[in-house]
């Protein structure tokens, strides 16, 4: 009887679908991370089994990762859409809008309620002691101090067409990271930043938003974009949001989320649930970010050992496939981290995943490893090489048994070098929500908060030493006595 | 016997060798000498075939150097060069027994021709597991020659072999040397620009000048009948000649 049960529940268990994993994504900000922490909490209310990856990027990437399929939905703004991944100048309906996103396989949710949109802020003394109250008061400050994100530098509703509708003709302006931007702000390093409308950070910092007095900025309305293959029970499980987030109630819970640093609070807050309690043990939660973060590594330079030194060796003859392989690894680790990842994401295969940041970091690790193997090999002098040829050994002998272990010092001191560059760009993998220990970091830059970034920082400088005195020891093992004597 | 039939060499727009008919005799020593740059090294790695032919045959008891026969043939010929060339990461004894190892001879083999060796150049037997740069300059010149031994060649190859040493140190080695070569009874063909040196060694020598044959016999030869004004002046030049 008992068995005849167990064997009930086993085809029990087998003929009930298993719902799919809902993968939930969100942008690099406080607001985003929040409102996807609310989809998964709503998901989850109702029965499904889903991610969230946090802060993974820009618009582009989350875009691109929608598209291809990593992820199923995250939070975006009309304005966003319009401009920047619909790409049109003008104002579109909702209709229009929802159109549009059909072609491309994407289906748009009801607002939520708020309008988050760009701002331009400054600290309330400042602007009363300037007598600057709204943004056409600028045209007589040019020497103001202007420090505005990269991305609404370049956006087509962003920074430039702003000045040339208010006529501004600002002397002193630059690009700096929203986080950073606050802190610049409060010293006074910088005089005006550009903010969302909803940012906690307006009332902490006392700050106040200029008047946008010829209604330059566009609606910025919450919704959320889903993939159109998703369920259309979670569909309807996004549409219950709809309306239901004022811009009172979205400062707050962002104010919340910054505050208390746990973004699954401040969806909580929105549910009136208690949060799930979350891990507040820090050395667990390094201990996860170090082993994730070795992994990267582990992974990437194992492969730039395989196939850099293969490479290297290809490269160390004379001719013109050596210089190709030279010059190629060489333009790869000129390519920005940040760009390189940008450029892989959208790309079958790769995507949001740690494939991306293992073979970012593999591109990375490939250049000092190829030239050095290469240079190890050719710095070999004739009479040796000629040597080993004389003896009567085959070519893939002179190789193994004298060429390699007379480069090895060569090899494995660029082998070091990978390995030191990828533990410091591997913190980059946590922009595509990959984690490692970069996530405490960008983390922390997003809200501002010191004593995370060094939750991620100090472990990895700590990582990048121990890599370097693990290598030095590898050299007693790898580096034959005879290299290591003195003369 | 080593026979260039018709051989020279061209690199780019220089001759290293002209068009060159030589036989070496088996069992004797045979010295190539002549000025820097007249291709007598060339000569010897043509043999050894680090160098390919740009015309010509050579050809080794018989059997032609190619690329099929070059292994092996390197396999019958030790090769001794000025500065020893021998590999950092491996100790004196690893130096020597490398190819035998690789050719997996018997351990106990390989010891015994280990210490014959040691007996023959002289090297102390406890310095084997010093690492090159842990030798004097004549020490790594013996390892390299008993490294070139090891195999047991038919033909030993010496470029400039004592070039590197200071005067004491090459005076007492060419003693040795010239001993080795009478206990050997091989093909030995050992490349020098000095005359004195050429003289001391050889049954036969060969002098070159801008990658031709100039003449060869044996020192006496080229001493009483020099076939042109080169000869005698190249002998001339090389002080102290006298005393052998």
């Amino acid at each position: 009887m008992k068995s005849a049960a167990i064997l009930f529940a086993i085809f029990a268990s087998c003929s009930v679908a298993q719902p799919q994993q809902i993968v939930v994504g969100s942008k690099r900000f406080t607001e985003s991370y929040v409102l996807g922490e609310i989809a998964k909490t709503a998901l989850q209310n109702a029965g499904f089994t889903v991610e969230h990856k946090q802060g993974m990027g820009g618009t582009i990437i989350l875009w691109q990762a929608l598209r291809g399929g990593e992820i199923a939905l995250y939070p975006e703004y009309t304005g966003t859409i319009t401009e920047e991944i619909l790409k049109t100048k003008h104002p579109l309906s909702t209709d229009r809008m929802r159109a549009l996103l059909r072609q491309e396989g994407i289906g748009m949710t009801g607002e939520l309620g708020f309008n988050n949109t760009y701002a331009l802020v400054m600290r309330r003394d400042r602007a009363a002691k300037l007598g600057i109250s709204k943004i056409s008061d600028l045209r007589n400050h040019p020497e103001l101090n202007i420090g505005v994100t990269h991305e609404f530098l370049d956006r087509q509703d962003g920074w430039v067409p702003l000045t040339t509708r208010y006529g501004l003709q600002m002397h002193n302006v630059r690009g700096i990271d929203h986080a950073l931007g606050y802190a610049a702000l409060a010293t006074g390093s910088i005089d005006l930043k550009d903010a969302y409308s909803t940012d906690a950070k307006i009332a902490e910092n006392d700050l106040i938003v200029l008047d946008d007095d010829l209604h330059f900025f566009p609606q910025y309305k919450a919704v959320f974009l889903y993939r159109l293959d998703m369920e259309s029970r979670a569909v309807a499980t996004m549409e219950k949001l709809v309306g239901t987030l004022d811009e009172a109630r979205m400062r707050r819970l962002n104010s919340e989320a910054e505050r208390t640093k746990n973004y699954a609070l401040a969806a909580a807050l929105y549910f009136g649930q208690k949060p799930i309690s979350p891990s507040n043990d820090l050395f667990g939660k390094i201990g996860r970010w170090t082993l994730r973060h070795l992994e990267l590594v582990g992974a990437s330079l194992f492969l730039g050992i395989i196939v850099g030194i293969p490479l290297g060796i290809r490269a160390s003859r004379p001719g013109q496939v050596s210089n190709f392989i030279l010059a190629t690894s060489g333009v790869v680790q000129t390519i920005p981290s940040l760009a390189l990842l940008a450029l892989l994401v959208p790309l079958p295969f790769f995507g949001i995943s740690p494939v991306t940041a293992i073979f970012a970091l593999f591109l990375y690790s490939l250049l000092p490893i190829v030239r050095n193997t290469a240079t190890g090999l050719q710095d070999i002098p004739t009479a040796v090489r000629e040597s080993a040829a004389a003896l009567g050994l085959e070519p893939h002998a002179q190789l193994w048994k004298v060429f390699l272990p007379l480069a090895s010092r060569t090899i494995l001191a660029g082998v070091k070098t990978s390995a030191i560059i990828d533990v410091g760009t591997a913190t980059l993998a946590a922009l595509i929500g990959v984690g490692g220990l970069g996530e405490p970091i960008i983390s922390g830059l997003n809200l501002n908060d010191y004593s995370t970034i060094l939750q991620g920082a100090i472990p990895a400088a700590l990582l990048a030493l121990l890599v370097q005195f693990f290598f030095d020891g590898l050299d007693r093992i790898f580096v034959p006595k005879g290299l290591r004597l003195k003369e | 016997m080593i026979e260039l039939e018709s051989v020279s060499k061209r690199f780019g727009a220089t001759i290293a060798l002209y068009e060159t008919d030589l036989c070496i005799d088996a069992g004797r020593t045979t010295v190539l000498i002549g000025p820097s740059g007249c291709g007598k090294s060339t000569i010897l790695r043509l043999i050894i075939g680090l160098l390919e032919p740009t015309t010509g045959t050579i050809r080794i008891e018989g059997q032609r150097v190619s690329e099929s026969s070059v292994l092996a043939l390197r396999r019958r010929i030790g090769y001794v060069i000025q500065e020893g060339g021998l590999f950092a990461h491996l100790t004196a004894a690893q130096n020597v027994l490398l190819m035998a190892k690789h050719l997996n001879q018997p351990a106990r083999q390989m010891q015994t021709r280990l210490r014959e060796l040691c007996e023959l150049t002289h090297f102390p037997e406890n310095a084997l597991t010093r690492y090159p740069v842990e030798l004097s300059g004549g020490q790594r010149q013996r390892v390299s020659l008993m490294r070139a031994l090891m195999l047991q060649p038919n033909v030993l190859l010496l470029d400039e072999p004592l070039g590197a040493l200071d005067p004491m140190v090459r005076a007492r080695l060419q003693d040795e040397l010239k001993e080795i070569f009478q206990r050997l009874q091989q093909t030995i063909v050992l490349v020098t620009h000095d005359m004195a040196e050429a003289g001391f060694f050889a049954n036969v020598i060969v002098l070159l000048n801008e990658g031709r044959v100039v003449q060869s016999g044996t020192l006496d030869d080229l001493r009483s009948r020099p076939a042109s004004t080169f000869v005698r002046d190249f002998l001339h030049a090389q002080r102290g000649l006298a005393a052998i």
